[in-house]
């Protein structure tokens, strides 16, 4: 894949998403999702927002983009990118039952779409959106552009030449380290930063930024869904509220009860 | 007029890890998940020696596996590259994969590369194109019907038993695994050492959360599991407080573990953590608040604080 950029000038393109709070314990009432709730930026796009941020501060991104896909409400996630340190921001936006509706792989091409115009360097993502849980969004825009993915990064250094990024990831029995060629995608784990807040000038600030705003149905995606729900359900309880008075009881009754010991 | 009793049945295939213990605890339940689609399963797997393991896992009828180094390492971008060239002769009905680090990073990618919209996470299977998944941190619990031709999926392990790992023996035969990704590069992997057992496939897991107060109180949960022989766990809090390892973190971003005891230390019972362990046979926590949210589902909840109990415990065992 050419790329469009000088790498003197690197862009850093954050995907963004407008999801329900993470503290936010959800229910379901009559086979529906009560999404009514307070939604904010998905943690683990904040850890990427936070990236993006850090390498524009050391000078080795010179502009970042925020890209957000969510209903009219969704702005917000990109006012906040924005009084984070984006640059500039864009509201794909779309009505309530096609944000419902949509799926991973249309939102990644939507992203790939994007890229187009776009022409990241690097496009930083969380890992999984809190809310879906699906944690596919970058590993299938890569695969998209067939560029190549970081996924689950714990460090991430841009080499001095801006070719290539080296990404530390968290695997299941530890750390692997890779080493990617620009333009690539890295989805963004827990341990790779603690988020800044924004502060009031900027929240301000970005109150004034201008968005740059597409409707969903304008780009050419075929939104049609690849899968259909056919039933949303609370999970079954689980028992518990047993009590024990004290260690003695406890090692008693896993010994004698649970026969777990 | 014979009337088909159920849906034609397709191809299925797991995508395999095999590490120096053996076949994984999560592919094992992977496989079992996969005969749930078709009683012939194929696994597809990096190496000879690994496809020697896995020929011998209950289930697999056939495995196919690549020599080259390039999917050595998990290497999403050319598993990615293998499976799609293995698709145009196999032309899988269904690919799973445990829902580990590598399958979550491969299953994605192909579904991009092969048009299909993966699910991640099934806790059940209903039939050839339906599945159950949970979403908002296992919150809410979906049924989801696919309708692409070649359905992708993750397999949550713990909702599946494991399948025998020494009862199969499959067909083995090799296959090329297509060009190397340019671009994309292994450099190292860092392995945490540990004599102690692994999370995912421990009978018993005695895990730590912020009622621990400081990490220097951590080897309380240490010596506990130690003494029971158990593997250690943690709460998303400590591991972002960088007490311990994030290998260690349990829950909806982390692992999900089902061992026959949970044993949860100074651990609140966040809705994200108690994803991740409340299919644990057996359920203890040791906690000060008995209005903890982890009290309503322990089998058996201690009001006390774990700095003194955990000691207590580990020393009249």
């Amino acid at each position: 894949m050419l790329r469009r950029t000088l790498p003197s000038s690197m862009r850093a393109v954050v995907g963004v998403k407008h999801a329900v709070d993470y503290t936010i314990k959800v229910q379901v009432k009559g086979g529906q999702v009560v999404k009514d709730v307070r939604h904010s930026m998905n943690p683990f796009d904040e850890i990427a927002m936070e990236a993006a941020v850090q390498l524009k501060e050391k000078g080795i991104v010179s502009e970042v983009v925020a890209v957000t896909i969510g209903n009219a409400k969704a702005v917000e996630c990109v006012r906040v990118a924005m009084s984070l340190g984006a640059d500039r921001s864009v509201h794909v936006v779309g009505d309530q039952t096609a944000i419902d509706n949509l799926e991973t792989l249309q939102v990644a091409k939507i992203f790939a779409k994007l890229h187009e115009e776009l022409q990241g360097d690097i496009y930083l993502m969380g890992k999984q959106a809190i809310d879906d849980d699906q944690c596919h969004t970058p590993q299938m825009l890569a695969g998209l552009l067939n560029i190549p993915q970081g996924t689950f990064a714990a460090g991430l250094t841009v080499a001095d030449d801006k070719s290539s990024v080296t990404v530390q990831r968290e695997v299941d029995d530890g750390h692997q380290t890779v080493n990617v060629s620009l333009p690539a995608v890295v989805s963004c784990d827990l341990r790779l930063n603690t988020p800044r807040f924004p502060n009031i000038r900027n929240i301000m600030k970005a109150k004034k930024m201008p968005v740059n705003t597409m409707k969903i149905e304008d780009l050419g995606i075929d939104l049609t869904p690849r899968t259909a729900t056919l039933e949303i359900s609370a999970p079954e309880a689980r028992k518990g509220g047993g009590k024990v008075a004290d260690v003695d009881e406890l090692i008693n009754k896993l010994k004698n009860e649970a026969k777990a010991i | 007029m014979l009337r088909a009793t159920r849906a034609a049945l397709g191809k299925v295939c797991v995508l395999a890890q095999v590490n120096a213990k053996g076949v994984t605890p999560a592919t094992l339940s992977a496989v079992s998940a996969a005969t749930q689609l078709d009683s012939n399963v194929t696994a597809v797997v990096s190496g000879k020696t690994a496809a020697e393991a896995m020929s011998k896992v209950a289930g697999v009828t056939k495995v196919i596996y690549s020599a080259d180094a390039s999917i050595e390492h998990d290497m999403a971008e050319n598993w990615t590259e293998f499976v799609t060239g293995l698709q145009k002769s196999e032309d899988f009905s269904h690919i799973l994969a445990p829902s580990s680090a590598f399958g979550s990073s491969v299953i994605p990618r192909l579904g991009a590369k092969l048009d299909s919209q993966p699910l991640t996470n099934i806790s059940a299977v209903h039939g050839q194109d339906t599945f159950t998944r949970g979403t908002f941190a296992g919150n809410v619990v979906t049924k989801v019907q696919m309708k692409d031709a070649v359905k992708l999926m993750t397999v949550r392990g713990a909702s599946f038993d494991k399948a025998a790992a020494d009862s199969g023996s499959a067909e083995i035969s090799e296959a090329s695994a297509g060009e190397a990704t340019a671009g994309s590069k292994w450099v190292s992997d860092e392995t945490s050492s540990s004599d102690k057992p692994d999370l995912e496939s421990a009978s018993i897991v005695v895990s730590g959360g912020r009622g621990m107060k400081d990490p220097s109180n951590w080897h309380m949960v240490d010596s506990l599991a130690a003494k029971l022989g158990g593997a250690v766990g943690a709460t998303r809090a400590v591991v972002d407080a960088e007490w311990v390892p994030s290998d260690l973190q349990v829950g909806q971003t982390g692992k999900v573990v089902a061992p026959d005891l949970y044993i949860a230390c100074g651990i609140s019972g966040a809705i994200q953590h108690v994803t991740g362990m409340k299919d644990s046979k057996t359920i203890v926590a040791i906690n000060t608040d008995e209005d903890a949210p982890i009290m309503s589902i322990a089998d058996y909840g201690l009001v006390a604080d774990a700095l003194t109990a955990v000691p207590e415990l580990t020393g009249k065992l």
